[in-house]
């Protein structure tokens, strides 16, 4: 196993390979449950805690199993994973629990927790793995609170509404309202909204990407153009 | 041969991982079972609370729970529970778990509050429901106060026949853009009211002898 750039992977789970802006996986929870930041924060740092551990374990059981069983087995830890976060999530953020529902389960077929744990973790140390793994989830977790917060914004002129179900009591005035007597904006609220702005997000991300290339394009040019100079001045003299 | 020796060796790694994964999963279900439990009852105990004020009842209403059995008009196919609220040992109030069936996601169901002379004292849904956001879930308190409305209502105020939304002609606001979940609840909390009316010396009788205060309780329970 080579040793693995700890910066690429890092910038690899957070943008370059982002799961969600570039890799278009695990969609089905990321818009169902988008409407608001707590909501985001909770799924995102569920799946996180996911593919971070499973990546761990996938890692550390890589030498010891065949090529034939791999995925069953990789299945099967993320699958038990994803059952200790439900039961966590049940007994510390009942509420929570109760309103993200089926998609705690549903981590399991999130195609970014099984997709980094074959592609990554069967192929590299427990540490770059786990690095992998916990940058991919934050690359979720990231894109999901955006989404959320412009949904809560959108939707109902809010921001960090609820918060006080995953941090406690001390959160219960961190509710930002943005207009008074807002009447609500169901299409973002809706599915069909999460993905419009979905779109917006993938288009904003394909701009910025095209700006920073273009940028170091123009970078690469001009130590480029010095050095011809340098030479030109050379070739006079 | 080696295909079956391939076979057993994969069977095992399976059957190895298997376990260890059951275990984690058993380690983990026993470790939170307590702490679940009690968010379970914090959460059921802060609903309950919600829909009967505190000032009226001096009593745990967890512990005075009675079974109820199913009933059409609390549309439960099974066994309910009901908490009475009680002051002095004196029945005051009932809070019964009910189920409007047609709503229009499917079943949603709701505490409903109810004092003894047959007013509501309040009634809240109980998630999970699947009315479409932004429509039909105004139902939910964290969205409007429509369930609020509820609070003082009874069968005299308003009528049996205008516990209606106002679109098919009652006393009941509805919701622009969802007249099924509203006509749901506002159905469901009538018919549960309508249970209540017949049942009230059934539900507070047996909390008496609940309480093993039997002698004097039916009477008082049937002057309330």
């Amino acid at each position: 196993m080579s040793a693995v750039d700890n910066k690429k992977i890092i910038k690899d789970g957070l943008w370059n390979n982002n799961p969600v802006l570039v890799q278009i996986l695990g969609l089905c929870p990321l818009l169902a449950v988008s409407g608001s930041v707590v909501n985001s924060l909770a799924l995102g740092l569920a799946t996180a805690f996911v593919i971070t551990t499973s990546n761990i374990a996938v890692s550390l059981i890589r030498n010891y199993t065949t090529d034939t069983v791999r995925l069953p087995v990789f299945v099967m830890i993320i699958a038990s994973f994803t059952t200790c976060i439900e039961f966590l999530m049940n007994a510390f953020t009942y509420e929570l629990y109760l309103v993200l529902g089926i998609f705690i389960p549903l981590i399991v077929t999130n195609c970014a927790v099984l997709g980094r744990a074959d592609a990554f973790a069967s192929k590299n140390g427990v540490a770059a793995s786990a690095l992998d793994g916990l940058m991919t989830g934050l690359g979720f977790t990231a894109v999901i609170v955006v989404l959320g917060a412009l949904r809560e914004i959108l939707g109902q002129a809010t921001l960090f509404d609820n918060m006080h179900l995953l941090f406690g009591d001390i959160a219960q005035s961190w509710t930002i309202h943005l207009i008074d007597d807002y009447k609500g904006f169901l299409f973002a609220v809706l599915p069909p909204g999460a993905f419009v702005i979905m779109g917006f997000l993938l288009a904003l991300k394909n701009i910025i990407d095209k700006k920073l290339k273009a940028r170091a394009a123009a970078l690469a040019e001009k130590p480029a153009t010095g050095s011809r100079r340098v030479r030109t001045t050379g070739h006079i003299s | 041969m080696i295909l079956g020796q391939s076979i057993r060796k994969n069977s095992v790694i399976m059957g190895i991982f298997a376990i260890v994964t059951t275990g984690l999963i058993v380690v983990t279900q026993v470790g939170t079972a307590d702490q679940i439990e009690l968010a379970k009852r914090q959460a059921l105990e802060k609903a309950l609370q919600e829909i009967v004020p505190a000032s009226l009842f001096d009593n745990k209403l967890l512990e005075n729970a009675v079974e109820v059995s199913a009933n059409n008009q609390l549309g439960s196919k099974e066994t309910r529970t009901a908490y009475i609220a009680t002051k002095n040992d004196v029945p005051i109030a009932v809070i019964l778990q009910a189920t409007a069936p047609e709503g229009y996601g499917g079943s949603i169901h709701f505490l409903v509050g109810i004092q003894a002379n047959g007013t509501v004292t309040g009634v809240r849904i109980v998630p999970p429901h699947f009315e479409t956001p932004g429509l039909g879930d105004k139902i939910d308190l964290a969205k409007s106060d429509w369930v609020l409305d509820f609070n003082g209502k009874s069968l005299i105020t308003p009528k049996p026949d205008q516990w209606k939304v106002k679109k098919d002609g009652g006393a009941f606001d509805g919701f622009t853009g969802a007249t099924i979940t509203p006509r749901a609840v506002v159905d469901g909390v009538l018919k549960s009211l309508l249970y209540f009316n017949e049942e009230k010396l059934s539900l507070f009788g047996t909390q008496t002898t609940i309480n093993a205060a039997a002698s004097t309780n039916p009477t008082t329970g049937t002057n309330l």
